[in-house]
């Protein structure tokens, strides 16, 4: 299952429904290592299952999905557990376990995934959780904290693996336009500093303007739109126009 | 017809998941930290609300018991009624059925909220195996504590009727407790206070099923703490009268 080629993510030709309802249909794309690509499209339209079908939390009914140099589809749990680690995920709403305290929520995957000591494991999680602005909250209990911090925690668990792409579903979406803007500018800074592919799901076309190097546009399950964002503004989709100049 | 194929697949579903409960358990790696977390919220955090049962129960039967046993001139046999009642049949039922409703509930509102909120999903995407992680350490949690629990529950029992029948007839507690255990052998004991063993897996992996298992979101939180009590309540009350028949046929002694 080697691929030939030096995308961090491609997919092809991929096909989801559930029940009668088609989410995704004959969808292929790919973004290179290092790269951002947003995907914008209306709700409903199958965004956030592309980013579990990457994940492997969820199976296409056909088509291939290759992350880095492998394709996900039908790989065993063991084989995809190996994948994942090269993938970090920020959920929409964080996600973060609540009967865990900040600090909990960073070192478990650190302490079940690495071999790491447990200094090592508090080195780590105290430099992440400082890198997103959260050094001094490590023991408050995800229940403690606004809207911002648990985006910002949840992309500090998504970052403490140092995956190599990262996957942030709507990380703008409730957040005033200046703490969205500071999210953004942690994506960023992952992408130039680190060479961390992204791929973000949002509705926040300035947030794309500034993070993405692709931008994709999904309609009824169709990939309608796929280039930079002057290209996508230029499209001949009316739905890809509306949505990145409107 | 549909509902019974409808209930045939419910069965074989909960059937498969207890299944794999059983077959995860014995698999290494083990999750010690989680079985500890889990054993707390199980055993400590119920102990308040089965002891307290217990006293009143204990208290309130013997209260019922003397009207009754005083017409036939047999207020002797109190204490021996009520310790064999209490550890055979009314302790391990009673603190099963308590246990599913504050434990069973909980189980399948959690599973099912960490469900909604995405948070079975981030622990599959961090590489962990979300069923082993989650729902192996509930499951093993309520089939230890129940047991021990079921203890604290015909003790607290044993005591609520001695202080009422202190309080009416200002008995011995010597003699109370002599005449308690007369009639009380290890065979009434030690197999009615394991068989809650079965009743904590009933309850740890209906529970789990309906929290791990929901789709619904939000709606599916309540459906599932709903589901998780009624459920596991009444096949509680089935299993007892099939594991009643199985200690009969071990232990024949006890069923005269």
């Amino acid at each position: 299952m080697i691929a030939n080629h030096s995308a961090a993510v491609e997919f092809k030709r991929v096909m989801k429904s559930f029940g009668a309802k088609r989410v995704l249909s004959d969808v292929s794309f790919q973004i290179g290592q290092g790269q951002a690509l947003c995907l914008l499209g209306r709700s409903g339209t199958g965004k956030s299952v592309t980013l579990k079908l990457i994940m492997a939390l969820m199976r296409p009914d056909s088509g291939e999905v290759w992350v880095d140099q492998d394709n996900v589809v039908g790989m065993g749990e063991h084989q995809l557990s190996l994948v994942r680690k090269k993938l970090g995920y920020l959920f929409q709403d964080a996600a973060l376990f609540d009967s865990l305290t900040l600090y909990e929520n960073l070192a478990l995957p650190l302490s079940r995934l690495t071999k790491k000591s447990k200094d090592e494991i508090d080195d780590v999680v105290r430099r992440v959780l400082t890198d997103v602005g959260l050094g001094t909250d490590s023991a408050k209990y995800p229940s403690a904290l606004s809207g911002g911090m648990r985006k910002r925690a949840g992309l500090a668990r998504a970052l403490v693996l140092e995956p190599k792409i990262l996957l942030a579903d709507e990380p703008s979406s409730g957040l005033d336009r200046i703490t969205a803007s500071e999210i953004d500018e942690l994506l960023l800074r992952r992408k130039t500093e680190h060479g961390t592919a992204l791929i973000i799901v949002t509705h926040d076309v300035h947030g794309a303007r500034r993070t993405a190097d692709r931008v994709a546009v999904l309609d009824k399950g169709n990939l309608v739109a796929f280039g930079s964002v002057d290209e996508v503004s230029q499209s001949e989709n009316d739905v890809a126009r509306r949505l990145i100049t409107e | 017809m549909r509902w019974l194929s409808r209930l045939f697949e419910f069965v074989g579903k909960v059937g498969f998941f207890s299944l794999q409960v059983l077959v995860d358990t014995l698999r290494p790696p083990f999750e010690f930290a989680q079985f500890s977390r889990q054993l707390t919220e199980v055993g400590n955090r119920s102990l308040a609300l089965i002891i307290v049962s217990g006293f009143a129960l204990g208290a309130v039967m013997t209260l019922h018991t003397r009207s009754t046993l005083v017409t036939f001139g047999a207020t002797a046999m109190i204490p021996a009624v009520q310790a064999v009642s209490f550890f055979v049949e009314i302790g391990p039922l009673v603190a099963g059925l308590l246990l599913a409703g504050r434990v069973g509930s909980g189980i399948g509102a959690v599973l099912a909220n960490m469900r909604a909120s995405e948070q079975i999903d981030a622990i599959e995407s961090l590489s962990i195996d979300s069923f082993r992680f989650l729902v192996v350490p509930r499951v093993l949690a309520c089939v230890i504590a129940l047991p021990f629990l079921t203890l604290f529950m015909d003790f607290a029992g044993l005591i609520g009727g001695f202080l009422s029948e202190v309080l009416s007839s200002h008995i011995a507690p010597a003699l109370y407790l002599n005449r308690a255990f007369d009639y009380l052998q290890w065979s009434n004991f030690i197999a009615p206070t394991l068989k809650t063993a079965v009743f904590g897996f009933i309850i740890g992996s209906v529970s789990s099923y309906f929290g791990y298992t929901t789709d619904k979101g939000a709606q599916g939180v309540g459906e599932a703490a709903t589901n998780s009590v009624v459920v596991s309540s009444l096949l509680i009350i089935v299993a007892d009268v099939l594991l009643i028949k199985c200690i009969f046929f071990l232990f024949p002694d006890t069923a005269i």
